[in-house]
């Protein structure tokens, strides 16, 4: 007998031809986020896979619940194909359950392997009544059990848990490809990246920092929503800081007041669509919502997005703000993100954007701009930090 | 420049004879000033005589100054403290619309909790209003709390004045509590003969230690402690003591006190030459809070009109130059409860910064920091229009 963890997979499940690449991409993301924990062995047997950790169980816990594609994490324990051995499993595991009050419990077997001596009827009524008889308060419920005693027979071994933690299921992250992802300090555009990281996204975030109009604590702030994200995706972000300020002294300097915003988004876009380029990515993701702020009208989004070839991908666009805070205090972003320093998008508004911008005119107030000479300098000048999680 | 500092209001550079003074009660006499063995009489030795530093430097006594951790701790200890021992008397507090976070706040809390709160208004030059003192204080009034020199604009307030409205009041139960953290090294203290009852300090502000502070505690006044424990402190602040702080602050008290009249007079001149060049090299300025010499030598508060404080402090921070909008401590808010309290425009107050500088502030620097005003606050009022 011995305690490991079982993981549970939907999703990819179902992927057919691909499962194993999904699977592989998986076991190869849970072994970078419990890397800094100490050993461990992620492996796979028909449908499962299983994490042993010297590490302790909580953490491990915690660390797994955070790895997009887990659907359930669920401590176990492994025991040979003989029913004694399972039935003392299922017992100890059921007492961990135990709260001292009347509860109701329930086993639920699956037999994948049908040379068992014992079929699945046999399995939950036998363990069920040895259960029974070695505790108290416990009753049976078929229907809403607050304790389900999980049996499985497999082909070599039996695996048995009581526990089972909700993952944040989703697809592994670089199962999809990568994308830019464009960060600001903001509430709106790290919730943005985590849900394209749940599709198996894997994340270019690009800042753009432009001293001293925005200080070196909103760069801070950057760094450590990056921290945050960086937890769900094997603990490592590498975050692209572009130095932007020359390019906003132009826009101010060469083009009309009211089109700073929307031209100042237009070349972030750019930027970020070069950088994603260079790095192989396929798509950028923003924060974008619709209506909240002049540049985020309908009219201004078709202005903004004519100027990358790139599919842009707006997770966010269906939630209301209640709806996104609500995600960003889940994952942990959201009292970073309320840190009172200003970013470039709230210290730079004009007194009177436009809401409904042509892009005709926009272009035409585009001339004045050395944009080529611009563009390259702000990519030349781009830090690039490795946040870890930890 | 290598690096010009002018957020002292802040904090000040800890000055190296302070240090080396502090090295003692870490490396050798590190006892518990408690402890009865030789080793903790050692400390509580150093511990006396940073106590008489710094009483001496007020003309108190020194069983008169309790150590704390800073003027905040100092401020929350006169307020709570005083409305626990002498609640039977009243329930009606004053202070003025300009006092420090520290004082501004438990007064705030006190009053949602159903205490009578008075905050008093100030003028255009930050000055407080007497008259106004003089009406609301009645025999039901029991704390009077006023800041010596306001932290943002370098007002002075007029406290011999204050004293002389409050003395008719004391009888029936009430502290008058003075907050001299921006004072201390740059006017006289003296409360040999005053009605003062209660007064703030803080170590950091002063070339000290962070960490270390006093609050005088005259004679005769009986307040509640807000941390109980181990009786230190005259039974007023239970806690291990900071040895090294409290040395560190004694230290710094002293060599303020003895060095003063010359660094007065030098911050004074510089702060002036700072005022004019600013005057003089840009249009749309203007200086907030007192006339240039009649408030602390070490505060300047100027609007640049049409340029975001915050915005400036960063430009000027690239080249080097240290400053801060409005107060540090409260640099998070867009807006300044001081200069809202004296009436400045919206706009002016966005375009505030606070200039403060130390004895270590030199002529070169001064100008130096002019030169660089002159180039960047119309660049940043071209770039954002």
């Amino acid at each position: 007998m011995k305690d490991l963890v079982l993981i549970r997979y939907g999703e990819i499940g179902t992927k057919g031809g691909n499962r194993h690449l999904f699977e592989d991409k998986l076991i190869a993301n849970i072994k970078e986020n419990l890397a800094s924990l100490g050993k461990s062995k992620v492996y796979k047997t028909d449908g499962r896979i299983f994490v042993e950790s010297e590490a302790e169980l909580d953490l491990v816990n915690e660390r797994l619940q955070k790895v997009f594609g887990i659907v359930g994490v669920c401590p176990a324990r492994e025991t040979a194909l003989d029913f004694e051995e399972i039935k003392q499993a299922g017992l100890e595991l059921v007492e961990r359950e135990l709260s001292g009050q009347a509860q109701t419990f329930k086993v639920e077997t699956r037999r994948t392997n049908k040379d068992f001596e014992y079929d699945t009827m046999d399995i939950n009524r036998e363990l069920g009544a040895y259960v029974l008889q070695n505790t108290e308060n416990l009753t049976v419920d078929v229907h809403e059990p607050e304790i389900r005693l999980n049996v499985e027979i497999r082909y070599k071994k039996a695996y048995v848990y009581a526990m089972d933690l909700p993952g944040v299921a989703g697809l592994p992250v670089g199962s999809s490809g990568k994308a830019g992802l464009l960060l600001s300090g903001g509430i709106d555009s790290p919730v943005a990246g985590w849900m394209a990281m749940k599709r198996g996204v894997e994340l270019l975030p690009i800042y753009f920092h432009s001293p001293p109009f925005t200080s070196d604590r909103a760069k801070e702030k950057v760094i450590d929503l990056c921290r945050v994200l960086a937890a769900y995706c094997g603990g490592q972000l590498k975050l692209r800081v572009v130095p932007f300020t020359d390019f906003q002294t132009a826009i101010s300097d060469n083009c009309p007041q009211k089109l700073l915003t929307i031209i100042m988004r237009r070349m972030m876009m750019k930027i970020a669509e070069e950088i994603t380029i260079q790095e192989e990515g396929k798509a950028l993701i923003t924060g974008e919502s619709i209506g909240q702020v002049a540049s985020q009208t309908l009219d201004s989004m078709r202005v903004t997005n004519v100027i990358t070839d790139l599919p842009v991908f707006r997770p966010v666009i269906g939630l209301d703000k209640n709806e996104i805070k609500k995600i960003a205090k889940k994952i942990g972003s959201y009292e970073i993100s309320i840190r009172p320093y200003d970013d470039c998008c709230t210290l730079f508004v004009p007194d009177s954007p436009v809401t409904k911008p042509k892009l005709k005119f926009v272009k035409y107030a585009e001339e004045n701009l050395e944009i080529k000479e611009l563009l390259s300098e702000a990519i030349a000048g781009t830090e690039i930090i490795e946040v870890k999680s930890e | 420049m290598e690096e010009v500092y002018l957020d002292n209001s802040a904090t000040t550079k800890v000055k190296d004879k302070v240090i080396e003074t502090m090295m003692k009660p870490m490396k050798e006499v590190y006892g518990n000033p408690s402890s009865l063995h030789s080793m903790g009489i050692e400390a509580e030795k150093l511990l006396k005589k940073a106590r008489r530093k710094v009483a001496k430097a007020i003309r108190a006594d020194a069983e008169e100054i309790i150590f704390t951790s800073g003027g905040t701790e100092a401020n929350n200890l006169a307020i709570k403290g005083t409305i626990n021992t002498l609640q039977r008397y009243g329930n009606h507090l004053i202070t003025t619309k300009i006092e420090h976070s520290s004082t501004l706040h438990p007064l705030q809390d006190l009053e949602k909790e159903g205490w009578e709160v008075t905050f008093l208004d100030v003028d255009e030059k930050g000055i407080l209003d007497l008259e106004q003192l003089a009406e609301v204080i009645s025999e039901d009034t029991i704390l009077v709390s006023i800041m010596q020199v306001n932290n943002e604009v370098g007002s002075i307030q007029p406290i011999k004045e204050v004293e002389k409205i409050v003395q008719d009041y004391q009888d029936s139960g009430l502290y008058l509590h003075i907050d001299a953290v921006q004072a201390l090294d740059k006017l006289e203290i003296n409360l040999s003969n005053s009605s003062i009852d209660l007064l703030s300090m803080s170590g950091h502000k002063i070339h000290g230690p962070k960490g270390s502070g006093a609050l005088y505690i005259a004679d005769g006044t009986r307040l509640k402690s807000l941390i109980t424990g181990g009786g230190q402190e005259f039974g007023y602040r239970a806690g291990t003591e900071n040895v090294a702080g409290y040395v560190g602050f004694g230290e710094a008290v002293k060599l303020a006190t003895t060095e003063v009249e010359a660094d007065v007079e030098q911050m004074q001149k510089l702060k002036e030459e700072l005022a004019a060049g600013i005057k003089d090299g840009l249009e749309g300025v203007q200086i907030n809070g007192p006339e240039v010499t009649a408030g602390v030598p070490h505060i300047l508060n100027v609007s640049f009109q049409g340029v975001k404080g915050e915005v400036l402090v960063h430009a000027l921070e690239a080249e080097n130059i240290y400053v801060s909008t409005g107060s540090a401590c409260s640099s998070k808010d867009s807006k300044s409860h001081v200069l809202a309290a004296m009436g400045l425009e919206q706009k002016a107050m966005e375009g505030a910064i606070r200039f403060s500088l130390s004895s270590f502030t030199s002529k070169e620097e001064i100008s130096y920091t002019v030169e660089k005003l002159k180039e960047i606050v119309p660049r940043l009022r071209q770039i954002t229009g």
